[in-house]
């Protein structure tokens, strides 16, 4: 069985959800991003204390028509993306709260 | 509004963009032709400007060794600095120094950041848009090079009044969002007027082979205004500010997507 993961949002970060789609600017280097309906479940439940599969059966699976595996397979990919980019932190452990975001606003 | 074109004196020359006086000193005569030259249309006999600035003339060569633009605030003084020219500004003081050679490419950059961080304090910003006002409003027509900004300035029919083919200057007024003249040019080479209008719509430009408006989603409307606006500061709280303005936009002007042909036809879909 793989170790839990655990995701939460950077501080570097701006972002804010826009008809149910969240955008993300990077503070770095000013590049944006935006997030489907499905992401944007993930990146507002990245709370660096709720484990990737949790976050997957509870917001995902629970609220979109997705196949658990294959809902799992995207989200990581998904992680490993938006964690390369800089906007994501991605741990074996739980993640201090000093590192979310404190930017985002609704 | 009526632009009035006089030099306060000899040495200085206020030139006013989006309604934000700034006041250029200078103690080369020819070099402050060049500026009334280039900003004619900008420039106010406004006794009080908002900003002071001193231009030190250099020899030819490099000012920095910055080879991209930089721009940093230090205890509240910003500091802008290229290849070309080396800038400093204390808001506070309401005050400034430019250094740089005779020429009127420096001095138009220092402006365009200035007005950027002067701008995300109170929510607006400037944007790679060609826009101009019809029937009393202003539309935004924003893409990166080769968009066809220049072209559909170009397009313009007489009734419209060009405000930029290039840089367009967007403030926030009493809860309204306005479009500015900016003397800043793209291909068309040509200054915009020194007007002001509220903006109607913003429209994000994409060549096809029919003229057509699309509506857009709210998340693609604030990233596609977001990869236009003009951003020079890694600042955090300078990106905070601009990020928010953009989304405060979106959510106050439609924007839209506007695919069009090389052809006037396009813009009797704007009005």
């Amino acid at each position: 069985m793989s170790e839990k993961r655990y995701i939460a949002r950077s501080s570097e970060i701006a972002a804010r959800k826009l008809g149910g789609e969240m955008v993300i600017m990077s503070a770095g280097d000013s590049r944006v991003f935006s997030l489907n309906e499905v992401a944007t479940a993930i990146w507002e439940a990245a709370d660096g204390r709720t484990p990737l599969d949790e976050i997957i059966a509870n917001r995902v699976c629970a609220e979109f028509d997705v196949a658990p595996q294959v809902a799992l397979e995207d989200a990581e990919k998904l992680v490993q993306e938006l964690a390369s980019q800089g906007i994501l932190l991605v741990s074996d452990q739980p993640i201090m709260r000093s590192y979310f975001s404190l930017r985002e606003t609704s | 509004m009526a632009s009035l074109i006089a030099a306060t004196s000899r040495s200085d020359v206020v030139i006013e963009i989006g309604a934000l006086p700034i006041r250029l000193h200078t103690d080369d005569p020819a070099f402050l032709k060049l500026l009334e030259e280039r900003y004619a249309g900008f420039l106010t006999s406004a006794s009080e400007a908002r900003f002071e600035f001193q231009v030190e003339l250099a020899p030819p060569g490099r000012i920095s060794s910055e080879e991209d633009v930089r721009v940093h605030c230090n205890s509240g003084r910003w500091s802008l600095e290229r290849g070309d020219f080396r800038a400093e500004w204390d808001p506070a003081a309401a005050s400034g120094r430019i250094r740089q050679t005779a020429n009127p490419y420096s001095i138009d950059s220092v402006l365009r950041i200035l007005h950027t961080l002067l701008l995300a304090k109170e929510g607006g910003f400037l944007v790679h848009a060609a826009s101009a006002v019809r029937n009393g409003r202003a539309f935004l027509f924003a893409g990166l090079s080769g968009a066809g900004k220049t072209t559909i300035a170009r397009l313009a029919p007489p009734d419209a009044t060009l405000l930029t083919d290039e840089i367009s200057y967007v403030r926030k007024l009493d809860d309204r969002y306005y479009a500015f003249g900016t003397p800043f040019t793209g291909e068309l080479a040509r200054l915009g007027e020194n007007v002001r209008a509220p903006i109607g719509a913003l429209y994000l430009l994409a060549k096809g082979r029919d003229n057509k408006i699309e509506p857009i989603r709210p998340a693609d409307a604030a990233r596609g205004l977001l990869e236009n606006i003009l951003f020079f500061a890694r600042d955090p709280e300078l990106v905070k500010l601009v990020f928010q303005a953009a989304c405060a936009f979106t959510g106050h002007v439609p924007v839209r997507r506007l695919t069009f042909l090389p052809d006037s036809r396009v813009w009797e879909m704007i009005a």
